[in-house]
């Protein structure tokens, strides 16, 4: 550190205006400790200053809201004394460069953030996004991220219940790692990331610094990549900013913290994540309207001769802040010892400090030793909440109009129908068979279907026959083409995924992942983006709680598509029996929930479909969100899924909303899982094929002149498409495959691009 | 038998299943943390699944040396009722108290699926209500479950009808598509399957039920 300062902000990632403007709040020069407080914390990951205006624009109220965005997860009221967090959060950077870990650390810190409001992780999912795997790349990619995911999530204990997986070009060089966590909490149990009370401990808990993940958000996550393929020698060069996992470490974390709360041993408590200690200690005070002396000598580290900046900036994995009341204070340290959990003093809460102006601002002071040399001394709320936002500048892609008009809706070539099915269809099961899914008896519906159903039920929580539903979606074939729709349809689809096991939306969270956001177009699609999901949340009535950033998404200049991903939470009231699968009986009626065509009997566009994409056609236009036609339908399936898992009788036996592929492959899935083939009538041409627009559903019923009663009477169009029949899939006169080549094509296509067994 | 012992390492992760299976079938079970040296009144022990010790070196390689495991030993040897699932029979194996080793999959990943077991042996404490034959639907969700021994142990442990348990379907490639074995007195049994897992039609099979039920000492199946 022996350059200037002002040539140092740069280095730390701070632009001209951002260092002047530290110089403002400080009224002096900040030393270099102070700027490498301000270069993690006014990082675009810790301060959302290109994206916290439009996020603004979320609704995010609620009756059944306990916590909402700003918190390490938000929370609901799920009913019966139990309170829900959710969290999403992005690892996509580090798992470029390193993905077992990357993927890994990312599981970890989100369980951190759930366990923090007092919940138990209780469940995680995974987008995950790669390029095509024609590329032996993107197969490392894939096996280290899935086994990191693994290594990790098994080990600490929590089951992952879903996720979703993508592969397109457009990610070769910038893979996507989200992670979803649910955890759940006796609402009485919840607690604030807030310091309070000047006298209080700041304790430490869990593994020791080192020189691991030092500038992470800044570094990394606030960075494109400058290669123009993921070059290996850019990637070794950010290694050292990549964060290293220890689940056994964060197992023992984790029930440490929960016994901590219950017992009532702690004021506040927040996870150490990105920016490190500083982050936490300046959040929690800034919450608090309180100051902090930190002594960092007392902080326990990994190796030795690190300097007080790395110290506090370190992103070293499996650690929590707690403020405790001094007497609490051996009753603490015992039970930690129990746990094995390293519990030190670290810092103590001080009174804000008196202005000349008579008013108050609580400092963060890093001093060497308790009452030693100050190395740092900044107002706690600067770094946490006034890193400058901006408007950036936004473009509507010149290049838009001209992808718009290439569509590729009419497009019947003369191929093979059967043909086009089978390339559309990958089964999962090689991705999810490795993940510990069923961990804590909840697991109703696990990974491979539209939603994972849980029981809303686990260690120290009340007792409920409640359920939770769970799903991921995004599609950026979509958003490529139309953010704001293609957004708005994406959460029509995460309702629709949760109504296919009976669960009522209740919240929302967001990882909104673009590119470089001083691109002006980029800008534009998350402005773009945010519109529409405000506008399908509003229209569905579902508050957002919570959400993540992920920016920088490029490489060699060239921008990921927009790739805003929801997870979605639902819950079902009664849940003593299964809700209907994939699999019908023979004999069943196959029918069509929603619409067949778009307004005007239109066929639905194909744009952005994966029939177009597969076919090179990235260009047309999306339906529009109509909250109108969704809602009945929605509405419809949700009442009669969740009569079933409340343990009604029903004639459905089998329920799956079409999505990707379209109606074919909704029905070549089924027909695929259950081992059972079926016979429909002529589909219209590969808009009725292939065209996906959500909030229609295909389900098998025994009684379905009983079922187009209902759906009639609640104004929901139903078609009968044919019957349980069979041992192939036949669709009309244009698709005819057996049940046996649907199944072992599907079965093998992801190990058979992976080239694995 | 109703006062059934969960050994808790710090890194296990199934005690409050396996705790919340075997009070579902009218057992009481009380958590035993890894540093006791008694396993005080209990009528039978269970080593539940997890990463004891974070399973680092090998899963079962420290926790063999976790205190608790003399008072198992002990209980074992006076006959006591132990049963040893996923993680625990992999420290049951560390230990010695059964023979053979778990070692990686075949394939090399982990695997969480259902799988299809079949009765080897109704003569020990985890198989006694079950029949010969009987086919059960149980998951697995392990890393390192392919069970291996010597030739000579492998002779031992079906001339003495102590593989309790073969897969149908070898998901791992466990020797002989062992997934469940007793020891000589049929008092110590490791399993890698989850019984407890398989409770509940709600999460896809009871099956379990017929297993857990025997080692609780119940012997009329709750459905």
């Amino acid at each position: 550190m022996s350059t200037s300062p002002d040539a140092l902000h740069r280095a730390l990632g701070l632009t001209d205006d951002e260092f002047a403007a530290i110089k403002v709040v400080l009224g002096r020069e900040p030393n270099h400790v102070e700027l490498a407080l301000y270069g993690v914390m006014w990082s675009e990951h810790c301060s959302y200053k290109s994206s916290r205006i439009h996020l603004r624009r979320l609704p995010t109220k609620g009756d059944h809201v306990l916590v909402g965005p700003g918190e390490g997860a938000g929370v609901i009221d799920g009913g019966d004394g139990i309170g829900v967090a959710l969290r999403i959060e992005s690892h996509n950077h580090p798992s470029a460069i390193e993905p077992y870990q990357g993927a890994a650390t990312g599981v970890g810190g989100i369980l951190r953030d759930v366990f923090s409001m007092g919940a138990r992780p209780l469940a995680v999912m995974d987008p995950l996004f790669f390029g095509e795997l024609d590329d032996a790349r993107q197969r490392w990619l894939v096996e280290g991220v899935v086994s990191g995911v693994s290594g990790y999530g098994n080990s600490v204990g929590v089951p992952t219940v879903g996720g979703e997986l993508t592969f397109d070009a457009c990610y070769a060089a910038n893979p996507l790692v989200n992670v979803l966590a649910v955890g759940a909490l006796p609402v009485d149990r919840l607690v604030l990331g807030v310091a309070s009370g000047p006298g209080n401990l700041c304790v430490l808990l869990g593994s020791r610094t080192g020189r691991d993940g030092i500038g992470g958000v800044s570094v990394l996550a606030s960075a494109g990549f400058d290669g123009a393929d993921g070059a290996a020698s850019l990637d070794d060069a950010k290694r050292p900013s990549v964060q290293v996992g220890d689940p056994y470490e964060e197992k023992r974390l984790i029930e440490a913290c929960l016994e901590l709360l219950d017992a009532k041993l702690v004021v506040g408590i927040q996870d150490l994540g990105g920016a490190g200690i500083v982050c936490a200690l300046s959040e929690t005070a800034a919450k608090g309207g309180v100051g902090l002396n930190v002594d960092y000598t007392a902080i326990p580290l990994r190796e030795e001769g690190m300097a007080p900046w790395e110290i506090m900036t370190s992103e070293s994995q499996e650690r929590m802040l707690a403020i405790i009341t001094p007497e609490n204070w051996e009753a603490v340290a015992a039970l930690c010892a129990k746990w094995e959990v390293r519990a030190t003093v670290v810092g103590k809460v001080v009174e804000p400090d008196l202005l000349p102006d008579g008013s108050r601002v609580g400092m963060l002071r890093v001093r060497q030793g308790v009452e030693g040399t100050i190395v740092a001394q900044v107002p706690a709320t600067s770094l946490a909440d006034d890193a400058p936002l901006y408007q950036r500048p936004l473009a509507r892609p010149a290049n838009l109009d001209a992808i718009n008009a290439d569509d590729p809706t009419h497009d019947e070539p003369t191929g093979s129908l059967s043909d086009e099915l089978l390339e559309l269809l990958i089964d999962p099961a090689w991705v999810y068979r490795q993940y510990d899914s069923q961990l804590f008896l909840n697991t109703v519906v696990g990974p491979g279907r539209d939603a994972a159903l849980l029981r809303m039920a686990g260690p120290g929580l009340p007792a409920s026959n409640r359920g939770i539903g769970l799903s991921t979606d995004s599609n950026p074939r979509w958003c490529a083409l139309d953010p704001r729709t293609g957004t708005a349809l994406t959460v029509a689809e995460s309702v629709a995924n949760l109504a296919c096991v009976g669960a009522s939306a209740k919240a929302l969270v967001n990882c909104l992942n673009f590119g470089n956001p001083t691109h002006p177009e980029v800008m534009w699609q998350l402005s773009e983006s945010v519109d529409g999901m405000a506008e399908a949340c509003v229209a569905l009535g579902i508050p957002v709680i919570g959400g993540n950033v992920s920016l920088y998404n490029e490489s060699g200049g060239n921008d990921i598509d927009p790739t805003p991903v929801v997870g979605l939470l639902g819950v079902v009231d009664s849940l003593i029996a299964p809700p209907p699968g994939w699999q019908w009986n023979s004999g069943n009626h196959v029918v069509l929930l929603g619409t067949r065509s778009a307004a005007g009997d239109e066929a639905f566009p194909l744009g952005g479909s994966r029939w177009a994409t597969k076919r090179g056609r990235r260009g047309g236009r999306l339906a529009g969100f109509d909250a109108g036609r969704l809602v009945p339908v929605i509405n419809f399936v949700t009442k009669e899924i969740a009569a079933i898992c409340a343990g009604a009788d029903s004639d459905i036996t089998a329920v799956h909303d079409v999505s990707g592929g379209g109606l074919a492959a909704a029905l070549a899935e089924m027909v695929a899982v259950s081992g059972r083939g079926i016979e429909t009538i002529s589909l219209e041409g590969r808009g009725e094929f292939f065209a996906e627009f959500p909030g229609r559903f295909v389900v098998g019923s025994s009684n379905v002149e009983a079922l187009v009663a209902r759906a009639t009477a609640a104004g929901v169009p139903a078609l009968v498409l044919g019957t349980v029949t069979g041992d192939a899939l036949r669709l009309g006169d244009d698709v005819n495959v057996p049940v046996s080549e649907l199944s072992a094509r599907r079965s093998g296509a992801l190990s058979s691009q992976l080239r694995v067994n | 038998m109703n006062r059934i012992g969960v050994v808790v390492f710090p890194g296990s992760n199934c005690e409050y299943d396996a705790a919340s299976a075997v009070t579902d079938l009218g057992a009481k079970a009380e958590f035993i943390w890894h540093s006791a040296t008694s396993l005080g009144d209990v009528d039978g022990v269970i080593l539940p699944g997890g990463f004891a010790h974070g399973d680092y070196l090998r899963p079962g390689a420290l926790a063999r040396f976790s205190p608790v495991m003399e008072a198992v030993r002990s209980f074992a040897a006076a006959g006591g009722a132990v049963l040893g699932i996923c993680n625990g029979f992999q420290v049951l194996t560390e230990a010695g108290l059964l023979p053979g080793a778990l070692q990686k999959n075949r394939g090399l990943t982990f695997l969480c699926q259902p799988t299809t077991l079949v009765v080897a042996s109704t003569n020990s404490v985890l198989t006694r209500s079950t029949s010969l034959g009987q086919e059960l639907r149980i998951p697995i969700n392990h890393f390192s479950g392919s069970y291996t021994c010597t030739d000579e142990t492998h002779q031992q442990l079906v001339d003495n009808d102590q593989v309790v348990l073969r897969y149908v379907d070898n998901p791992n490639g466990s020797r002989d598509n062992i997934a469940g074995i007793c020891n000589e007195g049929r008092n110590v049994v490791g399993l890698m399957p989850h019984p407890e897992r398989a409770m509940s039609t709600l999460l896809g099979s009871a099956d379990g039920r017929a297993l857990l039920a025997g080692f609780v000492g119940q012997t009329v199946v709750v459905a």
